[in-house]
């Protein structure tokens, strides 16, 4: 019925406000200290960071893999309203959808610059190689933003909402199917005591759901408390509990992984080092990846006095997104440091690093490198922000959840575009 | 210079051992290290899969404290020594193996496997990483972009990334900023008919290189009386440097 339809109107940013000018400032500068930090490893030569023959893969990398996790997992509201017919949440999926690709392509853009050689990365388009999962990967992120972008153009242009539905699912496959290959790059390395598990693409699947959750969340607070849009709190609660549930997953995966290990005699060592050995990665992982990244954010998200605390809310997805870079540092570097086995059941030694924790320190341009992918995905988001009407002009409750509690999901906004509300602004911004 | 470090690390006992082996192993096997392995191939065809290069290396004629193979290979392919352990290439390392029941120890040399199944190339995005049709795993440098995803799955930590800008590289190994690198079996003296550098200098005849695939040449007679084992031959990468004595 007519009388039950949402109406939904999209607004861009002010891009005359000061505060949308120094927010492209701040990023900018983020983005062009990663770009400096790029030029200074190539420049040099990877020797002046903390990476080695042994830590082959650092920082940069750990930042990349996470915000390329994050981006597959913030398309999880996009997913969820057009999939799963959770009408709620389809006045947020423009907003998922442009989040998930801005994440890719700072994550994308700090893997990239961290290339001994970016200058060619034309040729992993023109030799691709069948068996390498990097190769799927340049093939799956390529198709990642082709496709949602089209989903995108779906939710957008009532000219092509008629393929709203196929973008849809096609964008869910496509984003489980990335993660699974990101998963795989590390669950394919046979040799690696830390990897070598098939379960590490649906640990990374789970990962990615709770960390774009929380950076879809603090991106939304961000956005409407800055710009004073009203935000209610049906929605806002329905998220915080839907990543709390994603956290809770991921700690379920962690804790398989990890009792599968101490259970398999050849993983056991490598267990016993990691959660017990008292090294940074122990640490990084007891307090950051599990009491930060988990422990907190499952009181905070699930407690039932803290629904809608908005508050608690931020410090939850602040946690989950610490804890997350702890734990993908610790599969990362932590992985490699751990001694590769040569010869079983024997000790080794040599003077390059055999049978002992290979050496690793963060040098500052790669941290830099990390935050400028950081920078990049940000920029990205608030001048898309300002160019295009990705933002409903309200998430008042009465706006997205008129008939909330109990039946939420009663409201009857038709699958599609969003033809079905009369307010609704469809074409992009001029 | 490099020799000079090699002696002052070792003993005067250790260098009369290995004179003597030296001496033995010239008496014993000069076909070893003064025959061609083959005749140099025409620069204008192919590796060919007739051969299967392989290297058999006999870890109880290695001598304890001696560097000589690395040294050898360091200067042949141009190596540079930063004194930065940690990011200083290395295509050839020694590794101390140690029964911790036994307490009995020995050295090997461990380098690029050269393996039949090699991961490195099933992971490389850009086909860089490559196996010639005579065995030899090697990285074409045009198309390397330095990933770094070969190092990852090596089982054996036989590559390096070249850190650094390199200065007085050899015409025959250039070494690219920015690319990954590793032993090529001296693949520029094999088709020239020759012996890799490793083999050539070690003064005790511990390593033997040759036709896998010629039933006739040393390594594959040798292979056949001795028991030999490849380094972690569960995981299937099927190497072609076998070891004695492992």
């Amino acid at each position: 019925m007519a009388a039950d339809k949402i109406r939904i109107v999209y607004r861009t940013l002010d891009t005359k406000a000061s505060g949308y000018w120094g927010l492209l400032a701040a990023f900018g500068l983020l983005a062009l200290i990663g770009a400096g930090a790029a030029y200074t490893m190539e420049h040099a030569g990877h020797w002046i960071t903390g990476m080695n023959n042994h830590i082959v893969w650092g920082t940069p990398h750990v930042f990349a893999v996470f915000l390329i996790v994050a981006a597959s997992g913030a398309l999880n509201v996009a997913s969820v309203s057009s999939v799963f017919g959770r009408d709620m949440y389809k006045p947020l999926a423009r907003l998922s959808g442009l989040l998930a690709l801005c994440l890719l392509a700072g994550g994308l853009a700090a893997l990239l610059l961290d290339l001994g050689r970016p200058d060619r990365l034309l040729v992993t388009m023109t030799n691709i190689n069948p068996t390498s999962i990097f190769s799927w990967n340049v093939i799956l992120y390529s198709g990642f933003f082709a496709i949602v972008t089209f989903y995108l153009w779906t939710m957008m242009d009532r000219s092509v909402g008629r393929f709203y539905k196929p973008a849809a699912m096609s964008a869910f496959i496509w984003r489980l199917i990335l993660t699974t290959g990101t998963g795989s790059i590390f669950g394919f390395l046979v040799v690696r005591e830390a990897y070598d598990a098939a379960i590490m693409a649906p640990l990374f699947i789970a990962m990615s759901l709770a960390f774009g959750k929380a950076i879809f969340m603090l991106v939304m607070l961000a956005a409407y408390t800055w710009t004073n849009r009203p935000l209610g709190t049906v929605v806002l609660t329905r998220l915080q509990r839907l990543t709390g549930i994603m956290v809770a997953a991921t700690a379920y995966f962690l804790a398989i992984q990890h009792i599968t290990g101490i259970y398999a005699a050849e993983h056991r060592a490598y267990e016993a080092w990691l959660l017990t050995g008292g090294t940074i990665y122990t640490s990084l992982f007891w307090l950051v990846g599990v009491g930060i990244g988990i422990v907190v954010p499952l009181v905070l998200l699930l407690h039932p006095q803290m629904g809608g605390n908005r508050v608690a809310i931020v410090g939850a997805s602040i946690a989950v997104l610490v804890g997350g870079l702890a734990h993908i540092y610790v599969i990362i570097i932590g992985g490699q440091a751990f001694p590769m086995v040569l010869f079983p059941g024997m000790e080794v030694s040599s003077a390059v690093f055999d049978g002992v924790v290979a050496p690793y320190a963060p040098s500052l341009p790669e941290v830099l490198l990390g935050i400028g992918g950081i920078g990049v995905a940000l920029l990205l988001l608030t001048m898309a922000l300002g160019a295009l009407r990705f933002l409903p002009e309200s998430l008042a409750d009465a706006v997205v959840a008129p008939n909330h509690v109990p039946t939420a999901t009663d409201t009857s906004l038709e699958d599609g575009t969003d033809d079905a509300s009369p307010n609704a602004v469809a074409a992009p911004a001029e | 210079m490099s020799d000079d470090r090699t002696n002052s690390e070792t003993t005067r006992r250790d260098l009369l051992k290995v004179g003597a082996a030296a001496v033995a192993a010239g008496a014993l096997a000069p076909g070893i290290t003064l025959i061609a392995p083959a005749q140099a191939r025409n620069p204008a065809e192919p590796a060919s899969a007739k051969q299967r290069w392989g290297l058999l290396i006999d870890a109880t004629k290695c001598v304890e404290g001696c560097t000589k193979c690395v040294t050898a290979c360091n200067e042949e392919m141009g190596l540079p020594d930063h004194d930065r352990a940690a990011t200083d290439p290395q295509y050839i390392r020694i590794v101390t193996v140690r029964d911790p029941e036994t307490s009995y120890s020995k050295q090997l040399p461990v380098m690029c496997q050269h393996c039949e199944n090699p991961p490195c190339v099933d992971v490389c995005p850009t086909t860089a990483s490559f196996k010639r049709a005579d065995g030899i795993v090697l990285v074409d440098r045009h198309r390397c972009i330095g990933c770094r995803y070969c190092m990852m799955a090596c089982p054996y930590k036989a590559r390096s990334f070249a850190h650094e800008v390199s200065t007085d590289q050899k015409p025959h190994n250039p070494r690219g900023k920015g690319c990954v690198e590793s032993c090529t079996l001296c693949a520029h003296r094999v088709d020239a008919g020759r012996y890799p550098a490793c083999v050539e200098i070690c003064p005790t005849g511990a390593m033997l290189f040759g036709d896998l695939n010629d039933p006739d040449s040393a390594i594959s007679r040798k292979v056949k009386e001795v028991s030999t084992a490849t380094i972690r031959g569960d995981l299937g990468t099927k190497p072609g440097v076998r070891y004695v004595g492992l």
